[in-house]
C-alpha cells in the first residue's frame, strides 16, 4: 500500500477517535477528499516542476507514533535559543512535551492547538481563523485532515510579548520512519509585537517527513518577526506551508535559514489585506551533498500603498539543488505598491544546480516592482583582492561566501539568533580564519 | 629587490606588456606614469600575481627569487603588497577582523603562531592613528559604503599593518580630495625606510608632490619609453604624453 492509500485509510480510524461535535469535523472530511482526489504533487504540476517528492514517499511511515517517546533535556538543549528567556512549545514525535515546554495563559495564550480545538472557550477564535487562509491544495489539505496538534498562539490587542516564542518539533527516531503533520495557528492582535522561532529537528538519521501548516493572522499595526531554522539531519524532509494575512499598517518579517535536511519545500504565502502593510521575506540557503531546497513564495498585494521585500541568497556545493520560485501579484486596487525581489545564488561546484523563476503579475498601473536574479560563481576580482592580502584561495572563497550570506542577517532582530546563524554559516562554509562571528 | 626583465604579457591573445624592464632597489620610490590603457594597472596586477594575464616571456624576480609561478598569497607572504584602484567590498567582515585574518594568515604561512590579541590591538591603534582613522571606521564592514577617500585610506591602513617590502600603489590618488591625499601620502611616507620600496602608479603628477619619487618611468603602449628623475613628472604634467610619442617616432 502506498503512502497516499495508507493516509486515506488511516483517516477514518483517526476521525473515529475525535468527538463528533468538533467544529472542524466537516473541514477535515472535505480536506481528506481533496487529498484523496489530488494525491501528492508530482513534477507534472507547474509549481512542482523542479521538486520531486518521489524519493521520500516510498518509506513506510508511522503516522501515529508511541505517545511515550521522550527526550532528555541535556540531549536537546542546544536546539533551544535560550533556557529561560523564551516561551517554548515543544513536541516530541508530534506529542506535546510539557516537560520541555514553557507555555502561558497569562493575558495571552501561548499553548496547544489540541486544547484550542477541544475547549469550548476557544471556539470563537477557531471558527474565525482556523483553516481560513490555508490554501486548499493537496498537501495543506492533507495536514488539515489530520490537524490535531501544534502551537496555538493568541496575542490580544496592545500586548507586547516580552520574550521570543520557540516552536520546536523533535523526532526521536524511535520509529524507523515517521510522518509528522504539525499545525500552528497564530493570531496576533492589533498593535502587538511578537517574535517567533520555528524549528524541526530530527535526533537520529531515521527517515522523517514533516508536512507542516502554519496560519498567521496579523491585525492592524501588529509587528511579527518570524524565524524558521531548517538545519535538519540528512534523512529528514520538510514541507512547510505558511500562510500570512496582514491587516493595515502591520509589519511581518519571515527569515528562513535552510542549512540542512534532505528535501525542504517552503511554501510561504503573504496576503496583504490592508493599506500600508510591509512584508519581508528573506532567506539564506547553504547546501551540500544531495540536499534540495525549494523556496516557493507568493506575495499578494491586494490593497494600495503596501510594500514587500524579498531577498534570498543561496550557496550550493556538491550535487545540491535549489529552487527559487517567487511570485508577486499586484491586484488592480493595489496602486502605489512597492515590491522588490532579489535572489542571488553561487554555485560552488560544477554539479550543483539552481532553478530560479521570478514571476510578477501586475494588474495595477502605478507601482514600483523589481526583481533581480543571479546565478554565478566567485567574483575573481574579489578573490584576487583577498589573496593579495595573504589569505589563501580556499579561505578567501570561504570569506566571500560568508560575506555573501551574511548580508541577509542585517535584518535579524534577535542578537542570539544572529550569533547562532552566523556561527552556523561559518561552520557550514568552513570559515576558520580567526575572526569573531 | 624587484627585477623585471623583458616582460611580455597578454590577455586573450592581446599583447598588453611588450617587454618591460624595471629594477627597484630597497629604499627607492619609483613612479610609473602613462596614458589610459598603456598597461600600468596590468603591470601592477602581474607583479601581485593575477592569473588572468598570461606572462608569455621575460623574468620576474623578487629578492632574487623567481616569483612568476607563485600564487598571489605566496607573493604577499614574501612582502609584495598591492593597493587597489578599486578595492572590493566585503559585507559582514569588519575592517578589524579582515586585517587580523590577513596578518595571521601571513604569520601562519611563515610558521608563526597567531599574533596575541593585545599586540594586535596595539598595532591597529597605532596604525589607525597614523592614518587618522577613527574607531568606528574599524568596526564597519570592509569597504562597504566607504567613500572613495575612505577606501584608499583603508588600503594604506592595510599596508601599514602588513608592513610589506614592496608596496605597489595603483592610482591611490584617484577619488581623493586634497586633504585626504595629504593624509594618505603622509601615511605612506612614514612607512618609507631603507629596507622597503614603493612603486607608485598614477596619471597625475599631483600625488608625486607628496610622495616624492627617486625615479619616474613613462609607460606607453606596453613599454617603458622614458625614465628620469622626479622632474620628468613635471614635464609630463605640463606637456602631456604626445611629445614623448613624437620623440619615439
Amino acid at each position: 500500500m502506498g503512502l497516499k492509500d495508507k493516509l486515506v485509510s488511516s483517516f477514518f480510524a483517526f476521525e473515529d477517535h475525535l468527538e463528533d461535535d468538533s467544529p472542524i469535523h466537516d473541514i477535515r472530511n472535505k480536506a481528506i477528499n481533496i487529498f484523496e482526489g489530488q494525491g501528492f504533487p508530482t513534477k507534472k504540476e507547474e509549481d512542482w516542476k523542479y521538486t520531486s517528492l518521489k524519493a521520500i514517499l516510498n518509506h513506510d511511515y508511522c503516522l501515529f507514533p508511541n505517545r511515550d517517546n521522550s527526550v532528555e533535556l541535556k540531549n536537546v538543549r542546544k536546539y533551544f535559543l535560550h533556557d529561560i528567556d523564551t516561551y517554548k512549545i515543544v513536541f516530541v514525535d508530534g506529542v506535546y512535551s510539557s516537560f520541555l515546554s514553557e507555555t502561558t495563559h497569562d493575558s495571552m495564550d501561548i499553548c496547544l492547538l489540541s486544547s484550542a480545538l477541544s475547549k469550548a472557550k476557544y471556539n470563537p477564535v477557531i471558527e474565525t481563523y482556523f483553516n481560513k487562509i490555508a490554501s486548499k491544495d493537496s498537501l495543506t489539505s492533507l495536514n488539515t485532515a489530520f490537524a490535531k496538534e501544534g502551537a496555538y498562539i493568541y496575542i490580544p490587542k496592545n500586548k507586547e510579548v516580552e520574550k521570543p516564542i520557540e516552536i520546536v518539533n523533535f523526532a526521536t527516531g524511535n520509529e524507523a520512519a515517521l510522518m509528522l503533520q504539525p499545525r500552528n495557528l497564530i493570531v496576533v492582535g492589533e498593535n502587538t509585537q511578537v517574535q517567533i522561532i520555528e524549528r524541526h529537528q530530527s535526533l537520529t538519521d531515521n527517515a522523517v517527513l514533516t508536512n507542516s501548516v502554519t496560519e498567521i493572522f496579523t491585525d492592524k499595526r501588529a509587528f511579527v518577526d518570524y524565524y524558521k531554522i531548517q538545519n535538519d539531519n540528512s534523512n529528514a524532509s520538510l514541507i512547510d506551508n505558511t500562510y500570512i494575512e496582514q491587516q493595515r499598517e502591520s509589519n511581518c518579517n519571515v527569515h528562513t535559514f535552510s542549512l540542512g535536511g534532505k528535501i525542504t519545500r517552503n511554501n510561504l504565502n503573504f496576503y496583504q489585506r490592508g493599506e500600508h502593510c510591509d512584508s519581508t521575506l528573506k532567506g539564506i540557503t547553504i547546501l551540500k551533498d544531495k540536499q534540495h531546497v525549494d523556496h516557493n513564495t507568493l506575495v499578494k498585494h491586494i490593497e494600495p500603498n503596501c510594500e514587500s521585500h524579498q531577498d534570498y541568497k543561496g550557496l550550493y556545493a556538491d550535487n545540491s539543488t535549489g529552487v527559487f520560485n517567487g511570485k508577486v501579484v499586484v491586484e488592480k486596487e493595489a496602486q502605489k505598491t512597492n515590491a522588490f525581489q532579489q535572489n542571488n545564488n553561487i554555485l560552488i561546484d560544477d554539479n550543483a544546480t539552481v532553478n530560479a523563476k521570478p514571476q510578477l503579475e501586475i494588474f495595477a498601473d502605478d507601482v514600483k516592482c523589481s526583481h533581480g536574479c543571479t546565478i554565478g560563481q566567485f567574483d575573481e576580482d574579489a578573490l584576487f583582492y583577498l589573496q593579495t592580502r595573504g589569505i589563501a584561495k580556499k579561505e578567501a572563497q570561504a570569506l566571500l561566501m560568508y560575506a555573501f550570506a551574511n548580508s541577509v542577517l542585517e535584518s535579524v532582530k534577535i542578537p542570539e539568533i544572529k550569533r547562532r546563524i552566523n556561527a552556523l554559516i561559518a561552520t557550514k562554509i568552513g570559515v576558520n580564519i580567526g575572526f569573531d562571528v | 629587490m624587484l627585477h623585471i626583465k623583458n616582460l611580455h604579457a597578454s590577455v586573450e591573445d592581446k599583447d598588453i606588456l611588450k617587454g618591460i624592464n624595471l629594477d627597484i632597489k630597497a629604499g627607492e620610490v619609483h613612479a610609473i606614469m602613462g596614458p589610459n590603457g598603456s598597461g600600468k594597472s596590468t603591470l601592477a596586477s602581474i607583479v601581485a600575481g593575477k592569473d588572468t594575464f598570461e606572462v608569455t616571456e621575460g623574468e620576474l624576480t623578487f629578492n632574487n627569487e623567481d616569483i612568476s609561478e607563485l600564487s598571489p598569497e605566496e607573493r604577499a607572504h614574501r612582502g609584495v603588497f598591492l593597493s587597489f584602484q578599486y578595492p572590493v567590498e566585503i559585507p559582514g567582515v569588519s575592517v578589524t577582523n579582515f586585517i587580523k585574518t590577513a596578518i595571521n594568515e601571513t604569520r601562519k604561512a611563515k610558521g608563526l603562531k597567531d599574533m596575541p590579541a593585545s599586540e594586535m590591538l596595539k598595532l591597529i591603534k597605532e596604525k589607525a592613528n597614523l592614518l587618522e582613522i577613527d574607531r568606528k571606521f574599524l568596526s564597519r564592514s570592509l569597504n562597504e559604503g566607504f567613500s572613495g577617500g575612505e577606501k584608499k585610506r583603508n588600503e594604506i591602513f592595510q599596508m601599514a599593518m602588513l608592513e610589506p617590502k614592496l608596496a605597489i600603489l595603483d592610482e591611490t590618488d584617484s577619488g581623493l580630495d586634497i586633504d585626504a591625499l595629504k593624509i594618505v601620502a603622509n601615511g605612506v611616507n612614514k612607512l618609507r625606510s631603507k629596507d622597503n620600496a614603493i612603486l607608485v602608479i598614477t596619471h597625475y603628477q599631483r600625488l608625486l608632490d607628496y610622495i616624492v619619487p627617486d625615479f619616474v618611468h613613462v609607460l606607453i603602449d606596453g613599454r617603458i619609453v622614458k625614465s628620469g628623475p622626479k622632474e620628468l613628472a613635471y614635464e609630463l604634467e605640463e606637456k602631456g604624453y604626445d611629445w614623448i610619442k613624437e620623440e619615439l617616432v
